[in-house]
């Protein structure tokens, strides 16, 4: 093995990955949450639209997307590897046990709440990004994703599905955001406080932001 | 009994400073390409061990090392907690070899060997040297330089320390150092193994019976030379600060095969630990000897004074120690300040619901710091409140593992109620007769650390344990095991299909089986207990003829009965510490009886040796050297039988007086 | 001398070489307050052994919290329930009367289970042979005071030099990985001087050899640090990734 994969398949290794592709995908989603929060103008999705058209066809943007789809594919399939190696490290668990006397809940369940959020990006992606980009592919022309948006959220389960995933995403970022510095080695009397009230900040605003989304245009405040 | 001519421990001639740099340069050398040939087995991974088995490896020797816990990290030297003396001056305060060498001898009441102890101060700022390069992380000055402080019996702070946590600092260094050989394969380590006997083919020692403590094998292991580093026996005492596996199996083994006992009756009971709280107990638990730095000790004037220490006025407490010992005070040896505890509690003026225990206050302490914080921050006219406040902070700062250790075990703040202390066993002076190789009367059988007899006579001063155990293993054995092996390069492999091997093997197996095979009704933990009970009363802190003999009776007795009685669980090809505990306590019966032996021989009160019949007016210890000059080295003849050999003591450079701490 | 009045339920982890294992139920009288929570198993092997049926096998030794022998999951968390504490030096004035207490052995696939209680914690000795030491052979070492050390760096490395190696932290772990017991070390000896000369290959060697003994990986939970009866800091595990990346980044070895 070349000291390169050996480094990354190590288990420090695989946990830097995890935080470097996890707060790569922070930086996705500021973006990702800044351009679509455009809808709350309320104009009939012109604003968002001519944002969502420069994401959909500039083409160092496009490239960068792939990027993005190597980010979540690595940040998958290595937050799996560490979840197989992390089990196998405790074949036989205890039988009684008192986790929450020295840890959060979330912290815990980072792997649970993956898969939530992974499950979640399938429907999501299923909804908008995939009809998108096939018929881009296909036709060369964008869909009207305002228009879909529209549609696709007349619905209260899909509605109550993109709540769900916001709330993980919560929990999620609330213990991925501070983990990925400290993993990255940044602990420090002087800045932690700081770390930690952005990861706070971050984890409520962006989720906060997006499910009002799906609720506004249910509720038809965005229309 | 019998009594024989006396021993040569072979002390280089010429004058005391150069004994040991002149047989540094004249002892016989191994060559590299020899030394890979060699074998040597290490038993016990403490201090001595640890840094034997890693310096020796370092030469080039095949070492094997074993520790019956679960890793040589776990021996207990990792407990020791004020420090480890050196004389570096660093203090400027006067200290140098020769001082730390006289105080060594005078502490331990004129009855350890001038050589060897003048040999012990020569290398102990090497071992600093060693220790810092190695990773030991002591205390620091903000300048960046070695923090000192002052232990019992001196008058100078030549001890360096980490927190209360010395020995642990120290042990995990040597511990380091001998997994480093581990890595390279040139430290075989054997990690819950027990030594259950040394081998001996034609006078000479040749390796050891082993018991593998999670399956049962017993397992024959051969080498040119053995050392043993088991550190001492204080268990026999049942209730002392040792670990609760510390044993005195390996040394028994080697002395009934052969090696001499020397001075077996010299214990030390330290005076500041924690008070019994009930008939539960399994052990007690030291407070450093470092709080008599800052903490006085007192009891009140009045008798059966049961208010709360801090409620007592000033004028009505005796602090004794500085009463009676007015140029030491508080700090003197602990031999001193043990006794003059008892002293106190017989008397009547102990405290707590035992009545068995003094004050440790630390309430002058705390105002002094906070003085001194005051004064460093420039602030004028503090608050009483505030100047409790920062001393609180400094004392937390030195000693702030301690306190919270107190505060675990009573139940009770020491930052707010005085602690309540009393003397309790702690450390063995006594154990395998050595040479100035450190070699025992075994051809190529060593002793070094707490379990050989040899450096601190009759009481040993905080802070010289660690000192010395580092010493053997790092500085001494290294150079001292040569002149022995330089003559076993033609020896070549140990055969351990030899008769002898056999032979010992079968010894131990039939022990083994008849300890399981005798399921009577008393568990081996309740003979120890009965069998500390008769060492405390009789063998104690004070000793008498009578007390003595009625001991020696009583522990022949409890022999008879635990070969009789004993109830052992489990089998002997598992995991079995039943079993494990049975063999030990059953060493520790017969030792009991020989230190009673050489108690009630020894006709003397010396040190830790204190004999009621002997003692001055105003009750201190009352030394003969007309006649106890001498280390008593114990020959094992048969069961209850015992011949006396006598190394004399001579001392060319010190000169006897009484000591004085006053 | 008062005898306690305490009445204690235990549920205890009995396992053998014959046996794979399960509770047992057992019931203490008489339990004082002031006893250990080692001297309540010393009372309740005594009542065993009275009773013919073989003792509780657990690791101990010094009994004062230093050691590290000492390693048992008590009501769902290792040494009990007190922060800062070991097994050892937990009392049972920590309980109330008529509790029922659990109590398993550390559960790892590195620390196997040996009989009861006990469990091998080899793993350790051989993550530090790796390389948790400075290569200084005896008799080369330069004066003490040669080299002075910040007060403030000699107290982080002592800090984190105060690991027992108990492994309380791989038995809190839900990875149970060891990374705060191996951080310490490397943190101890990177924050001195003395420790510069090998700081880049002891990361990368105790690194591997913590992997390849099958701990597993840090979700950052900080529950290793919480139920440490040392309690050494999360600060160290950061230091130990700047030490391991910083030394495959930069260290010549290929």
């Amino acid at each position: 093995m070349s000291w390169f994969t050996q480094t990354l398949t190590s288990s420090i290794g695989k946990k830097l990955l995890m935080a470097l592709t996890g707060l790569f995908l922070i930086t996705f989603l500021v973006i990702h949450a800044g351009i679509n929060a455009m809808i709350f103008y309320n104009d009939g999705g012109e604003t968002f639209t001519h944002w969502g058209h420069f994401m959909g066809t500039n083409p160092i943007i496009r490239t960068l997307e792939i990027g993005l789809v190597a980010g979540f594919l690595i940040h998958i399939v290595d937050g799996l590897m560490l979840w197989k190696t992390n089990a196998a490290a405790r074949p036989i668990g205890y039988k009684v046990s008192n986790p929450s006397a020295n840890s959060t809940w979330y912290s815990r369940s980072m792997g649970l709440l993956g898969t939530l959020l992974l499950i979640f990006l399938v429907i999501h992606t299923a909804h908008f990004w995939i009809p998108n980009r096939s018929n881009q592919f296909a036709t060369g022309e964008e869909l009207n994703l305002y228009q879909m948006m529209l549609d696709i959220f007349q619905n209260p389960l899909v509605v109550l599905i993109y709540v769900l995933g916001c709330i993980s995403l919560f929990w999620h970022l609330l213990h991925g955001f501070k983990s990925a510095f400290q993993t990255m080695g940044w602990n420090h009397i002087k800045y932690n406080g700081l770390v930690s009230f952005i990861g706070t900040a971050y984890s409520i605003v962006i989720p906060l932001l997006f499910a009002l989304m799906p609720i506004s245009i249910y509720f038809g405040w965005v229309s | 009994m019998a009594t024989s001519s006396s021993l040569d421990a072979k002390i280089p001639q010429g004058p005391i400073e150069t004994k040991w740099s002149k047989y540094k340069s004249s002892v016989p050398l191994v060559n590299p390409a020899n030394k890979r040939n060699l074998e040597i087995i290490v038993v016990g991974t403490g201090l001595a061990g640890a840094s034997a088995a890693a310096t020796l490896a370092e030469l080039g020797y095949k070492v094997k090392a074993f520790c019956f816990q679960d890793s040589p990290r776990r021996a207990h030297s990792i407990a020791a907690q004020g420090g480890i003396n050196a004389a570096k001056n660093y203090q400027n305060d006067g200290d140098s070899i020769y001082r730390l060498f006289y105080d060594t001898i005078k502490g331990g009441d004129y009855r350890a060997r001038e050589g060897n102890v003048h040999r012990l101060a020569e290398v102990s700022g090497n071992i600093i040297d060693q220790c810092v390069a190695a990773g030991v992380p002591f205390a620091r000055e903000y300048g960046g330089l070695l923090s000192n402080r002052s232990f019992g019996g001196t008058q100078v702070q030549r001890t360096f320390y980490a927190a209360g946590q010395t020995g642990q600092q120290l042990l995990l260094g040597a511990y380091s150092g001998l997994q480093r050989q581990v890595g390279m394969g040139t430290v075989q380590m054997y990690n819950r193994h027990e030594m259950l006997d040394v081998v001996n083919i034609d006078g000479k020692c040749r390796g050891i019976i082993a018991r593998n403590l999670i399956t049962g094998e017993l397992e024959r292991h051969g080498g040119h030379a053995v050392l043993l580093c088991t550190g001492g026996y204080g268990n026999v005492f049942y209730l002392s600060t040792n670990a609760m596996g510390s044993n005195v199996t390996a040394a028994w083994k080697a002395h009934k095969k052969g090696a001499f006992f020397g001075n077996p009756c010299f214990t030390q009971i330290h005076p500041t630990c924690i008070p019994v709280s009930g008939e539960h107990q399994s052990k007690l638990t030291l407070m450093s000897e470092s709080l008599r730095n800052d903490g006085r000790i007192w009891v009140p004037k009045a008798k059966n004074d049961t208010r709360p220490g801090n409620e007592i006025p000033e004028n009505e407490r005796d602090y004794y120690l500085e009463r009676r010992y007015p140029a030491f005070g508080n700090l003197v040896p602990r031999d001193i300040a043990s006794r003059a505890a008892k002293e106190r509690c017989d008397a009547g003026y102990g405290v707590g619901t035992s009545k068995l225990a003094v004050f440790l206050d630390f309430a002058a302490a705390v105002d002094r710091y906070g003085h001194g914080e005051a004064n460093k921050n420039n602030i004028a006219n503090p608050s009483k409140e505030d100047i409790i406040t920062w001393g609180k902070a400094v004392v937390k700062e030195k000693y702030g593992n301690l306190f919270d250790m107190y505060k675990q075990i009573t139940g009770e703040d020491p930052y707010e109620v005085p602690m309540r202390i009393y003397p309790a066993v702690h450390y063995t002076m006594g154990g395998l007769w050595v040479d100035y190789n450190l070699m025992t009367t075994v051809p190529g059988l060593y002793a070094l650390g707490e379990a050989n007899f040899s450096d601190h006579g009759a009481n040993r001063l905080g802070a010289s344990a660690l000192m010395q155990g580092l010493a053997d293993g790092y500085f001494v054995i290294p150079y001292t095991i040569g002149s022995y092996l330089a003559k076993e390069i033609g020896t070549g492999k140990i055969p351990t299909d030899h008769e002898a091997f056999v032979q010992t093997e079968k010894e131990v197996k039939d022990r083994i089986d008849k300890l399981v095979s005798i399921q009577g009704k008393t568990s081996p933990e309740l003979f120890h207990r009965r069998l500390g009970q008769i060492m405390w009363d009789k063998c104690g802190m004070a000793r008498n003829a009578q007390g003595l003999k009625e001991a020696i009776v009583e522990i022949r007795a409890l022999r008879e009965e635990f070969w009789r009685d004993v109830k052992v669980m489990g089998t002997t090809t598992e995991f079995n510490p039943e079993l494990d505990k049975a063999g030990r306590v059953a060493d520790f019966i017969e030792l009991g009886e020989l230190m009673c032996i050489d108690a009630l021989t020894r006709e003397e009160s010396c040190g830790g040796h204190f004999r009621e019949e002997h003692q001055t007016e105003e009750g201190e210890a009352l030394r003969d050297d007309e006649n106890f000059m001498f280390v008593s080295a114990w020959e094992h003849k048969s069961i209850e039988n015992w011949e006396l050999h006598k190394e004399e003591l001579i001392y060319d450079n010190i000169k006897i007086a009484q000591r004085s701490y006053k | 001398m008062s005898a306690g009045n305490m009445h204690i339920k235990l549920k205890v982890w009995r396992q053998s070489n014959t046996n794979k294992g399960g509770f047992e139920d057992y019931s203490l009288d008489g339990v004082s307050p002031d006893m250990s929570f080692l001297e309540m198993f010393d009372v309740l092997n005594e009542q065993l052994i009275e009773a013919g049926t073989e003792p509780v096998a657990f690791d101990h030794d010094c009994r004062e919290g230093i050691c590290g022998a000492c390693s048992m999951y008590i009501n769902g968390r290792p040494h009990g329930p007190l922060r800062g504490v070991t097994t050892c030096q937990l009392h049972m004035r920590s309980f109330n009367d008529g509790d029922t207490i659990v109590v398993e052995p550390w559960r790892a696939e590195a620390f196997p289970v040996i009989k009861d209680l006990v469990v091998d914690r080899d793993a350790f000795d051989r993550v530090i042979a790796a390389g948790g030491f400075i290569s200084v052979n005896t008799g080369n070492a330069q004066d003490a005071n040669s080299l002075p050390i910040p007060k403030e760096a000699a107290d982080d490395a002592f800090s984190a030099a105060a690991c027992i190696g108990c492994g309380a932290c791989v038995a809190a772990c839900k990875n149970a990985s060891a990374m705060l017991f191996v951080s310490a070390k490397i943190s101890q000896l990177a924050l001195l001087p003395q420790g510069q000369a090998e700081r880049s290959i002891r990361a990368e060697k105790m690194v591997a050899q913590m992997d390849a003994e099958g701990f597993g990986a840090c979700t950052n939970t900080g529950a290793c640090s919480a139920e440490c009866p040392k309690e050494i800091s999360m600060v160290n595990i950061a230091r130990m990734n700047r030490e391991y990346i910083g030394a495959k980044i930069s260290s010549t070895a290929v």
